[in-house]
């Protein structure tokens, strides 16, 4: 065991230590069970799921209803639900495979999540052993519905201002509670809601409302731009009178509640995020074959083989983000007490900076990827006739829920800067070191052999961070928090860095060899130049003049890097892809 | 009713496929393997029996790794047992040294009620093994099934074929028999996740010809009856040609290519 703990890797590690390939998990390490779990799902959705989509995406709720029930007895529901309450407790990996397969169908998946995950898990690890056997082995069947009810009008990403007030009732046996929850996924046919309000005004904390209770309703469905086949409603309690016990977790810990479940939701928000965005591809390669101008595919044009290729790199990049964090989170849950729901969360949580990561990277993948798609299909794209209208629309609010991704940006740099003062994680003395070295000139000579290049460009990439955000952190101090700009910019940086370091020890690891090597190398010189333009951004707003032309001196060294030849990468990458008929990195 | 499924290990459909340098193969290192799709059909026909008139399933294949996983994937689906045949010896097998492995190890497994197997394979489709291991076993066998009924206890079996222009005719067998199941004739199940965990603890016997008591020359290559001596990608033609003329000579010169040429009227 002590063994095993020690070659727990921290989070956030990433940044200071050099990564080894055998510690990182990748897609290619699946086992054969997850990658029966993969086949399943993808097979489920094939048959079942995505025959229906126009009828999900009218709104018949029946219909999502029945698919969850039917995800129920594939055992779907259940994935991080221990096995004593009807659940399957398997690994991270295969809670992101079956996000990631789900996805196909945005407004379903969406359905699914509010249900299994944010619906479901702030029983699974906060509820009383008595709320655990009453309604977990109903939820992993899909019997009961579950959702997710904590933002409001008035409190989004300021969660903990919310309203909605409870009050003990005169005889002790209920609370009281009044208020008006917004945005809450599955309320149109939700059996329970997982609701956050103040007791007494001022302690924010988790309940058990289920839709049966008297003073309990919905309002109007929401006309959302996307995910139409996911029911979004607002919750309304008008002196909804809940049972005593059912507060989940502590009076006045509903943060706890609210913010460790987010973790997990960010880590699958990307797994989901990379499905979809395959997806997308496929639909796109394939179109591109058969569309003729010129009397050619567009597929034989450059201008149309770069958009696939640049699609391809990311989401081969984001996969190997996603399971690698899944991979860390497996890892750490292998020494912790399944019973003991502190360990357990405390697994998760430690790597907070990678779940927030995903959310954000994968998204604007996602984002990037729908875009592009459209612009491949042309007029095509922009009529809802083609399936690439709608990811289009689905994909635009995955950067604002989950925590917007401004939040989270701020959240990556704001925790590893706590890590860094609770003495968690080395970053300040790594910083001092590196300005040291940096400013002094003395560079470290370059790795050499395979990839030579790429692992001495990610060495620099990280010194460059620890130089911007050491230089930002001595100009101001602890203000730095209130600089959000600046934060952000590092916050760039630091994605970039998994991104790049993620893909390098992907190719190591299972020694793949062309296109892989051609994606990764194409994606790290491009991140150069985007790490580039956030450290200057960040350089000049805490120094100018001399101080400043030096430190981009010392920043241009640190960045050297002699371009590749991108043009010709990406038009073999297309080639393949092209060849493949679909996404087949 | 005890059922013996057999699973035939073809390459995933999605897969690239490309021939060998000697031309008589796909080269199949790195391929991912799955079971042949009748198959399926016919393992999801089996459990179904089983659920109705209780016993056991046993899934049976022949092959190297990519045979296991594919019992495995059967596992999952809810078969009881496997059995996988493994031994180099087995290699380059034709219809008839498979058939004559496959039967021996369902002697040697004590026999069974029903045996199923694919109407044909995804990968050569000559629907001959699952007949060949009838002839094998001395049992009576159907082909092309649609839709199965057993009489309670298995001991006799109603089979629906499919024949030519939409008929379908009803054979009574006794048992133990032998059908080749058709394509669509269920929905095959998914593997649950449940399912998917239990497979592995499942009981898994691996033989090799010398467990069969099977001769060096009765298997594989050497046991085949034929040798494939060349494969070929068929070559793609289009050709596009305009009949001149009036229509009626138009007409009477298409008739008379599709009499001689296209020898299609």
């Amino acid at each position: 065991m002590t063994k095993e703990m020690t070659k727990i890797k921290k989070g956030g590690g990433f940044l200071v230590e050099e990564s080894a390939p055998e510690d990182i998990f990748t897609p290619e390490d699946l086992t054969e069970e997850q990658t029966m779990i993969r086949d399943m799902t993808e097979q489920f959705v094939e048959d079942e799921v995505l025959p229906q989509v126009e009828k999900i995406e009218h709104k018949q709720w029946d219909v999502t209803v029945h698919l969850l029930r039917r995800c129920g007895e594939l055992g779907l529901l259940g994935i991080e639900v221990p096995e004593k309450y009807g659940g399957e407790n398997l690994d991270k990996v295969s809670a992101m495979i079956v996000a990631e397969k789900l996805a196909r169908v945005a407004s379903f998946a969406v359905s699914y999540g509010g249900h299994s995950g944010i619906g479901t898990l702030p029983i699974v690890y906060f509820g009383k052993e008595e709320h655990k056997r009453k309604y977990l082995p109903q939820l992993c069947k899909a019997e009961k519905i579950s959702a997710y009810a904590l933002s409001e009008a008035g409190s989004g990403s300021d969660a903990l201002a919310a309203k909605a007030n409870a009050v003990r009732s005169t005889d002790g046996a209920h609370w009281v509670i009044n208020g008006e929850k917004m945005w809450i996924t599955n309320a149109a046919f939700a059996d329970m809601f997982v609701t956050f309000a103040q007791v007494d005004g001022k302690q924010f904390s988790c309940f058990i409302v289920e839709k049966d209770y008297p003073g309990v309703s919905t309002g109007a469905e929401e006309n959302k731009m996307g995910l139409k086949g996911s029911s979004t409603r607002t919750l309304v309690l008008e002196n909804a009178t809940i049972p005593i016990d059912n507060v989940v977790g502590q009076i006045g810990k509903g943060h706890h509640v609210a913010f460790n479940i987010l973790n997990i939701g960010r880590a699958k928000l990307g797994a989901g995020a990379v499905g979809g965005a395959k997806t997308a591809l496929n639909d796109a390669i394939q179109y591109s074959k058969q569309r003729i101008a010129f009397g050619k595919p567009i597929a034989s044009f450059g201008a149309i083989k770069q958009k696939l290729a640049e699609i391809a790199i990311r989401i081969w990049v984001a996969e190997g983000m996603v399971y690698r964090t899944a991979g860390l989170m497996d890892q750490s849950l292998e020494s912790a007490d399944v019973d003991n729901t502190a360990q357990v969360l405390k697994a998760i949580e430690e790597y907070a900076v990678e779940c927030s990561i995903l959310k954000v990277f994968c998204s604007e993948v996602l984002d990037f990827v729908v875009d592009e798609a459209v612009q491949v299909y042309g007029g095509y794209g922009y009529s809802a006739e083609y399936s690439v209208e709608r990811y289009y629309r689905d994909s635009r609010v995955n950067r604002i829920f989950e925590g917007t991704n401004e939040i989270n940006r701020l959240l990556i740099t704001g925790m590893l800067l706590k890590r860094a003062t609770a003495g968690h994680l080395p970053l300040y003395e790594t910083a001092r070191r590196v300005v040291d070295e940096v400013m002094s000139s003395s560079l470290a000579a370059e790795p050499s052999g395979p990839f030579g290049a790429e692992l001495a460009a990610i060495v620099q990439a990280k010194k460059a961070l620890l130089f911007t955000a050491g230089s930002a952190v001595q100009k101001f101090a602890d203000a730095i928090r209130d600089e959000q700009e600046v934060l952000m910019h590092l916050s760039n940086i630091v994605m970039e860095i998994y991104a790049m370091d993620t893909a390098i020890q992907r190719l190591r690891k299972n020694k793949l060899a062309d296109p892989h090597t051609d994606v990764a190398r194409t994606y790290i010189n491009d991140a150069m130049s985007r790490i580039d333009f956030a450290a200057r951004q960040v350089l000049a707003s805490v120094a100018e003049g001399d101080m400043l032309r030096t430190q981009l001196a010392a920043l241009r060294r640190l960045l050297r890097w002699l371009p590749v030849n991108t043009v010709r990468t990406r038009q073999r990458i297309a080639d393949f892809l092209v060849e493949s008929n679909r996404y087949a990195l | 009713m005890k059922i013996i499924s057999c699973m035939k290990p073809v390459p995933d459909p999605a897969s690239r496929l490309i021939i060998n340098e000697t031309k008589t193969w796909i080269k199949d290192q790195d391929l991912t393997f799955v079971a042949s799709e009748a198959d399926n059909y016919a393992l999801e026909e089996g459990l179904r029996l089983k659920e109705k008139h209780g016993g056991e399933v046993i899934v049976l294949s022949m092959g190297g790794e990519e045979a296991a996983r594919v019992l495995r994937s059967g596992l999952a689906m809810g078969a009881d047992r496997a059995i996988h045949l493994l031994d180099p010896k087995f290699k380059g097998a034709d219809e008839f040294a498979a058939a004559a492995t496959l039967a021996k190890a369902i002697e040697k497994d004590g026999g069974a009620d029903l045996v199923l197997a694919g109407v044909q394979s995804d990968d050569l489709g000559t629907g001959m093994t699952g007949t060949m291991m009838a002839e094998f076993l001395g049992w009576v066998h159907a082909t092309v099934v649609v839709g199965v009924e057993a009489a309670a206890g298995g001991k006799s079996l109603k089979a629906r074929r499919e024949l030519e222009g939409g008929i379908n005719e009803t054979v009574e067998l006794p048992a133990p028999a032998v059908l080749t199941i058709q394509f669509g004739i269920n929905q095959p199940r998914y593997a649950s996740l449940k399912g998917i965990m239990a497979a592995k603890k499942k009981n898994f016997k691996v033989w090799t010809a010398a467990d069969l008591g099977l001769a060096d020359d009765a298997v594989g290559k050497a046991g085949a009856m034929y040798e494939v001596k060349e494969i070929l990608i068929p070559e793609k033609k289009s050709k596009v040609e305009i009949l001149g003329g009036t229509a009626e000579e138009a007409t009477a010169a298409l008739v008379e290519k599709l009499r001689k040429e296209a020898k299609v009227i």
